[in-house]
């Protein structure tokens, strides 16, 4: 039954964003990881959505719905930020610290974002659930 | 071939199952919110309806209206859309919605608007189910009696 479709597409939608979450988790956690290397230093990763048109398995070709896929994780190019901090033990040759190209307040709203999208794909779930319950009592009142 | 049970329930349950396909659609509208280059669409209600009960578009079915807006453009450019169709959408009646307010990563969902068209979708889900089920309670009684 084609409906059933409905749970894998918000399923997706939910994983994806779950992933999201988890990048903007890594990246709040490590925010403050220096290290004495500008190439070793954290960089802040962030997740790649695709949409997957068409078949959950044995539809056919329909291209008519799709899910949510997560492709890969980039990590941004951005330069870390350099800190003259002679004082700390990671610190070169020079003095310098490497703190990593991760922007607080950036990923705060990313998080919101993240789970705002996740929480419409739950309420989409339940909605569905609900109606498809009330489809199968059907004729029974 | 429409059998008598089919004119005595009417139009109900063509009206159901489209519900039901266009809830799918805004599923994966609102799945992909965030997803870059994704074009959201929606199902032109009127004539999928049309096409499934074997009216032309024309004639009215003025209980049923155009989905939000009605600003869908149309989808038949995409070679996407007109392979066959498993699902039984009416390929003419799948739309792509014009975004009132376009992002730069070429997304065209506006995540408040398919809320809306999302819960309007299972109100007419519900009053779709609710018809069918007074009919078939009619029937019960017609054939139970008392």
């Amino acid at each position: 039954m084609s409906s059933f479709k409905i749970f894998d597409i918000a399923g997706s939608g939910m994983s994806a964003q779950s992933v999201r979450l988890n990048t903007v988790a890594s990246n709040l956690a490590n925010a403050d990881s220096l290290s004495g290397d500008a190439n070793s230093v954290y960089k802040a990763k962030h997740p790649v959505f695709q949409a997957v048109m068409g078949s959950v398995a044995g539809l056919g070709s329909d291209q008519s719905t799709a899910q949510v896929k997560v492709t890969g994780i980039s990590e941004s190019q951005a330069a870390p930020e350099t800190r003259y901090d002679p004082g700390n033990p990671l610190a070169d040759a020079q003095g310098n610290v490497f703190a990593p190209n991760v922007n607080v307040v950036e990923e705060m709203a990313d998080m919101i974002s993240a789970s705002r999208s996740y929480q419409n794909n739950v309420e989409v779930l339940n909605t569905s659930r609900d109606m498809m319950l009330a489809t199968l009592k059907l004729g029974q009142s | 071939m429409r059998t008598a049970l089919d004119n005595y329930l009417g139009i109900h349950p063509q009206a159901l199952q489209l519900e039901a396909q266009r809830n799918d659609l805004l599923a994966a509208n609102l799945a992909n919110v965030d997803t870059p280059n994704y074009k959201a669409r929606d199902l032109d209600f009127k004539a999928a309806l049309a096409a499934a009960s074997g009216q032309s578009a024309s004639s009215s079915t003025p209980a049923l209206r155009a989905p939000v807006g009605a600003a869908l453009s149309d989808a038949g450019a995409s070679s996407a859309l007109s392979t066959d169709n498993a699902g039984g959408i009416d390929p003419s009646a799948l739309k792509y919605r014009v975004p009132m307010a376009p992002s730069l990563d070429g997304n065209t969902v506006d995540e408040q608007l398919e809320q809306a068209a999302f819960a309007e979708n299972n109100v007419r889900y519900q009053a779709s189910l609710t018809f069918l089920n007074s009919a078939l309670r009619d029937l019960m009684t017609a054939i139970v009696g008392s």
